[in-house]
């Protein structure tokens, strides 16, 4: 019995020293930033969409900013549909997405209080090399009709109710097609349900077509093989704005720390670099820089 | 010759201590094994109290606790986020997007497997163990731990296999942990994370460091259970 005493003081005190190991092996764990432990640090927790981490420009701008603030930012890569839900929720402190319509409507709803645009770029319509439905150099409606119309090259959704899924919507919608009708016509129009860049590995899988960001097609286009057929069309404007939540949703803290991430987003460092991301290894940037305004179409 | 490459890769990681591997190596096997252990000390006196005790529809409650081993990981992992997050009802410790929540996610995730394990290997002992120990003046708590060491193996496997369940699942970890770098980011998301990416390579070699962290535990798991049975005999 004594043997069992002891071993069960044993268990109690392993189950109290393993924690302590967490928090240790969590704070050491670290290293990419710094050494020690983690507490004495501010954290500021950011949802942005995946075509920030496909194209790496999220992390750039991360590594930056925690160098120049000392905050270390705790950021969460989701579909524009789940960052406006987490940032409504207050689990994080700002978002930055692409999705006006809804992110006019989350201000209007008291979630945020200003949407601030940092960057944008472009849609396009993208598929395989031989372009089996012949979209090439048409406008973005009159592509998506004749998908439609042809029921037989697969297209491929990103079915997540991201802002590149809204704009598709919007596309359909602008071709005088119901979407409804268009997603259950059949098994040529397919729903990934995930990011942009596994959306586009699997388009170059089935040789489909698919909208994408062009920054986030350039980043894959090594890896998929697809080419660009349709761009640059006004209904494809593509702006990534960023929204602080209201500190009534977080705190005041954690809105002061988010007011120093979007002064960041706008300076002229951080919009000349946007401006320059991706020229080394794409010969052309992912996005152009838009200071805090609309840009004009 | 991909999966060629992975191996090479991982062997790699391992033996140049790559930090950021390491890191979420290391971030994997300390969240694993601390849900463990919450799960099992809570578990563990748990299904003492569910076989020796007198609970009624005992039958209906093992059923249903056998019926949760399948429990989806993502239901779990929502659940955990709606009490969690900052507008739900626990929301006020701002545990959301944290390794803490991944502890208790992951606690309650493999709970229902330790119970019902445990359950059935105390189930598993000579009844008359028991009825010996009592009948020689054992308190019922005495008694009780008595049958647990006697079923020590099954516990040990039902430890096991909670590990290996924690270890192993992704859709509560990416649910309530988000993924985020030096932070929530554990062996399975990191490997959701590079496939998605199209890095197949790093994914294999992170699939094999998690095998390998397993093993490691196992072996030290496997000795504790050796001792033992030298320690009684």
């Amino acid at each position: 019995m004594k043997r069992m005493v002891l071993r069960i003081r044993l268990t109690l005190l392993a189950a109290v020293i393993c924690p302590l190991l967490m928090v240790m092996l969590l704070g050491c764990a670290r290293g990419d930033v710094h050494v020690g432990v983690d507490g004495a640090r501010e954290r500021l927790r950011v949802a942005t969409t995946t075509s920030m981490y496909d194209t790496g420009l999220w992390e750039v701008i991360e590594a930056r900013y925690e160098q120049q603030y000392g905050i270390r930012l705790d950021v969460v890569y989701a579909g524009t549909g789940i960052a406006l839900e987490y940032g409504r929720r207050g689990d994080v402190d700002v978002i930055a997405v692409h999705d006006k319509v809804r992110e006019e409507q989350f201000i209007a709803e008291g979630y945020g209080i200003e949407r601030v645009p940092f960057a944008y770029n472009y849609f396009v319509i993208v598929g395989p090399g031989d372009d089996p439905a012949g979209l090439a150099d048409l406008q973005p409606e009159q592509a998506f009709t004749r998908l439609y119309q042809s029921q037989r090259v697969p297209f491929i959704s990103r079915g997540d109710d991201s802002g590149t899924h809204v704009k598709e919507k919007a596309i359909w919608k602008a071709a005088g097609l119901d979407y409804e009708e268009v997603r259950t016509s059949g098994a040529w129009y397919i729903e990934r349900g995930g990011g942009m860049g596994p959306t586009l590995l699997m388009a170059a899988e089935k040789q489909a077509y698919a909208l994408s960001d062009i920054g986030t097609f350039l980043a894959y286009q090594g890896d998929t093989g697809l080419i660009t057929l349709v761009e640059k069309d006004s209904i494809m404007l593509n702006v990534y704005s960023a929204i602080v939540i209201p500190p009534e949703i977080t705190s005041a803290a954690r809105y002061d720390r988010a007011q120093t991430l979007i002064d960041f987003l706008v300076s002229p460092e951080v919009q000349e670099l946007i401006g320059e991301y991706g020229t080394k290894d794409f010969g052309r940037p992912l996005f152009a820089p838009c200071a805090g305004a609309e840009p004009k179409s | 010759m991909t999966l060629w490459q992975g191996l090479t890769r991982a062997f790699e990681l391992l033996i140049t201590f790559d930090g950021e591997v390491m890191g979420i190596a290391g971030r994997s096997l300390a969240i694993s094994i601390t849900s463990m252990l919450i799960a099992a000390a809570v578990c563990i006196p748990a299904a003492c109290l569910i076989h020796f005790g007198r609970v009624p529809g005992k039958r209906w409650l093992i059923a249903l606790i056998q019926t949760l081993y399948s429990v989806p990981t993502v239901l779990v992992g929502l659940l955990v986020f709606l009490s969690f997050s900052r507008a739900g009802p626990l929301g006020n410790l701002s545990l959301m997007f944290t390794p803490e929540l991944m502890v208790i996610g992951q606690a309650v995730l493999i709970s229902p497997i330790m119970l019902g394990l445990v359950i059935s290997g105390l189930a598993g002992t000579d009844r008359r163990l028991k009825q010996t120990a009592v009948s020689l003046g054992a308190s019922h708590v005495q008694a009780a731990i008595l049958v647990t060491r006697e079923a020590r193996y099954a516990v040990l496997t039902a430890m096991t296999m909670a590990f290996g369940r924690a270890i192993s699942e992704v859709g509560l970890a990416l649910m309530v942990g988000g993924n985020i770098r030096g932070y929530t980011r554990t062996l399975t998301t990191a490997i959701s994370l590079e496939t998605a990416k199209g890095d197949v390579e790093l994914s294999i070699a992170l699939g094999l460091i998690l095998l390998f962290v397993a093993l490691v535990v196992n072996i030290v798991m496997n000795r504790f259970q050796q001792r033992r049975v030298d320690a009684s005999s």
